[in-house]
């Protein structure tokens, strides 16, 4: 039988958790290749909507990674990712999606070994969760998709220039 | 030249859309002057097969209200899209699916169960659920057939033009009709609004951008009126909630609930919110900072109050 090899976007900040991938690279440390690296200045810029648009384009699972608290470049910045996680998390669990496959967690520049730890547990607990069953939660479970347009995020009145001949003149109270 | 022949429908919706369309006032002298009522169920007795019997394109425009729920809203949109050569998704259910929609995160199981069974005014005993399709000594009955997800009105047509709101305000719904009536369209797609940018821009309570300690529901605290609901930590949606309603709730010390939809460039209003919200809990504390975010007792049914079916997700994982 084949081994389901989980696919896992990993979120990582600039200034400590991508040193501490850098490092455990430099280091020589054997960890799963299942993580797919986005590097951001802060983990404050991983929005809640980053997330769930990685699942619903073919991730198994989220790991975001941030410096430990206090230690963050910005001062603030972890702060704000771990509020927002904590109430993705509750959110998600109200669609029915389990929480483990997000995962929010520190990893300073000198914790190569730490982060390739986290990286094979992250990997294993998604792996006994399986795939993400994207199709039952995302699509309409009949019928093929949207018939028209989504709406364009325009509100462009009043127009200049009647596009058609006016039926009446509309008169201002 | 002729008047303009006008249709209004409600599909799952409240009916207050319709009555929302009167708020206009004595404008909708204006309309009668120009336009004909073709058809309109909630206020006129008109059969459907009166529209179906039109030539396609004979209505000049049609304000469908209310989401897709069952067979009998898809079929009738359909019918209507075909008859009409404009469509305007008016409110918010069409707009964005609204209350109706948050029946997605539930499966159509166990919201048949709560509707007929569950509730405790309901007495059942028999178990009598609505069935599509009843013998009786007349012949065959048939009821529509409800849909397992619930969607806006642009996910099963082709959809020119989107008023917000829930119900639309009365100013929106002028701007809306002002254009039809006199030719001045937007762009096919518009969400027409006398604002693109967020809530916030036009309420005037004084904000200070407070981080909270703590949120709260309505009931469990008197707001002072004078300050911003959300520093007081009420979940007000203005932040996240496209403009052009005048914020009377807030300055009725209500927080907004975002009926407007998303501001302009934000595809997902929920998670917006979300995200504003996560940023705004005042804790270092990893532990404390869960237990903020905890007291938001069901995020799913804040965040998507009004855009569940249009959101990124559509509907709960509930097999």
């Amino acid at each position: 039988m084949n081994k389901f090899e989980p696919k896992i976007v990993l979120f990582l900040c600039n200034w400590c958790s991508y040193a501490g991938a850098d490092l455990a690279g430099t280091s020589r440390l054997q960890y799963a290749p299942n993580v797919r690296i986005v590097r951001l200045m802060c983990s404050g810029r991983v929005e809640p909507y980053f997330i769930i648009e990685a699942l619903q384009t073919g991730a198994d699972g989220v790991l975001v990674l941030g410096c430990h608290p206090g230690e963050c470049h910005y001062l603030e910045g972890n702060y704000r990712t771990a509020g927002r996680m904590a109430l993705l998390k509750k959110m998600l669990r109200q669609f029915g999606i389990e929480e483990e496959r997000v995962r929010l967690d520190w990893v300073s520049a000198s914790e190569g070994i730490r982060f390739a730890s986290i990286v094979n547990q992250m990997t294993e607990a998604i792996r006994d969760l399986g795939p993400f069953q994207r199709e039952e939660v995302l699509y309409f479970p009949f019928g093929d998709g949207d018939a028209g347009a989504p709406p364009q995020r325009v509100a462009a009145l009043p127009v200049e220039g009647a596009t058609r001949a006016p039926i009446i003149e509309v008169t201002y109270g | 030249m002729g008047k303009l022949k006008v249709a209004l429908y409600w599909a799952s919706s409240c009916g207050g859309c319709d009555m929302a369309t009167l708020a206009i006032g004595e404008k909708i002298l204006d309309v009668a002057a120009a336009a004909d009522i073709v058809f309109w169920p909630a206020a006129m007795d008109f059969k459907y097969l009166d529209v179906e019997r039109m030539a396609d394109q004979s209505i000049d425009f049609c304000l469908f209200n209310g989401a897709i729920r069952n067979t009998e809203d898809e079929h009738v949109a359909k019918m209507l899209r075909a008859k009409s050569k404009i469509m305007i998704a008016y409110g918010s259910c069409a707009y964005e699916g609204c209350i109706p929609g948050l029946a997605n995160l539930f499966s159509m199981d166990s919201v048949l169960d709560r509707v007929y069974i569950d509730t405790p005014s309901t007495d059942n005993q028999e178990r009598t659920y609505p069935r599509a399709k009843v013998q009786v000594p007349e012949g065959q009955l048939e009821l529509p057939r409800l849909h397992g997800t619930v969607r806006a009105l642009h996910q099963i047509i082709d959809v020119d033009y989107f008023v917000p709101g829930c119900p639309p305000e009365a100013k929106t719904t002028w701007l809306a009709l002002e254009a039809l009536l006199t030719g001045a369209l937007p762009e096919k797609g518009s969400v027409i609004s006398h604002s693109g940018k967020a809530l916030c821009e036009e309420c005037p309570l004084p904000k200070e951008g407070k981080k909270v300690k703590k949120f709260y529901r309505p009931h469990q605290i008197v707001p002072d009126p004078k300050k911003c609901l959300l520093d007081q930590g009420l979940l007000c949606y203005g932040v996240a909630t496209r403009g052009g309603c005048g914020a009377m709730c807030p300055q009725a010390a209500m927080p907004c609930t975002g009926c407007y939809g998303p501001v302009e460039g934000v595809v997902d209003q929920g998670i917006h919110f979300l995200s504003a919200l996560g940023s705004l809990i005042d804790s270092t504390d990893a532990e404390e900072i869960a237990r903020i975010a905890d007291e938001i007792v069901d995020p799913a049914g804040t965040f998507y109050r009004y855009s569940l079916p249009v959101s990124l997700l559509r509907r709960a994982k509930t097999a």
